[in-house]
């Protein structure tokens, strides 16, 4: 990490169903992360990681925000949404699960991969979810000293 | 291989990113599941899809993808085009199936995306 350099954080709101934008929020993650002189497959792990989340969000909450933070020692994106929340987090974390409507599925999405793919890509997780008001999802990731 | 040589070779339209045509396509891979693309994307692959809607942009400029080709002359949307130019994503057709480009572009050298993570 080059000297010289502070904490910066980010908020992105995203709106439920707007699939027209979707990926916006990772796009703009991962150019922040690029300008950062982040390494590149950090910044790809980061940038998967936060679309799956980004999807999540537009297919599956009433809508919410996601954050990025950078440290000089870690990446952290966050994804908090206002509901519905997710009944069963050990199921939803299955790869192959999912409850994606059929409108979603059309697109391409459903595979159920989604939080498969986050949990892979991020160094650490936190899920928190209570049904009827919300989840909040943390991906941690490690800058390694170059 | 350049971009470039497979739109010659195989007679793909050309529908966004002309100006990258120069750019190397190293590997290949065939999904209409963007979740699975997403985790098996690797940097300069060749992605062959049937979707045609705007999160193909985002996928293929996430991972960084050499070309988005899509087969069976499907039509895509303008807006999504443009916003492919926008990113810097080139995007190709072809009138041949999904099946038939795989084949021919593994016989001209294009390998399978591996499946080890970056």
């Amino acid at each position: 990490m080059k000297d010289g350099y502070y904490s910066i954080e980010q908020v992105f709101r995203i709106k439920a169903w707007d699939f027209a934008s979707a990926g916006e929020a990772s796009s703009q993650i991962k150019k922040i992360l690029k300008q950062l002189g982040i390494d590149p497959a950090l910044t790809r792990r980061v940038t998967i990681a936060a679309y799956e989340a980004e999807m999540n969000l537009i297919i599956h909450s009433v809508g919410g925000e996601m954050r990025l933070k950078v440290t000089p020692q870690s990446i952290i994106v966050t994804a908090e949404d206002r509901g519905p929340g997710i009944p069963d987090i050990a199921l939803a974390m299955q790869e192959g699960y999912s409850t994606a409507p059929e409108i979603a599925r059309e697109l391409g999405f459903g595979a159920g991969m989604g939080l498969p793919n986050i949990k892979r890509c991020a160094d650490r997780l936190n899920i928190q979810s209570s049904v009827g008001k919300g989840t909040l999802l943390e991906m941690y990731f490690d800058i390694k000293a170059g | 291989m350049k971009v470039s040589q497979m739109v010659d070779a195989l007679s793909l339209k050309v529908l966004a990113g002309e100006r990258f045509l120069d750019r190397e396509a190293e590997s290949g891979y065939c999904c209409d599941l963007l979740s699975r693309v997403m985790a098996k994307g690797k940097k300069g692959m060749a992605w062959i899809t049937v979707q045609t809607h705007m999160n193909i942009v985002a996928v293929a400029a996430l991972v960084e993808m050499a070309c988005v080709i899509i087969p069976e002359g499907i039509e895509v949307d303008r807006k999504v085009l443009d916003k492919a130019e926008e990113e810097g994503i080139i995007v190709l057709s072809s009138d041949l199936t999904a099946f038939e480009l795989a084949g021919k572009l593994y016989q001209m050298g294009i390998t399978p995306v591996c499946e080890a993570v970056d």
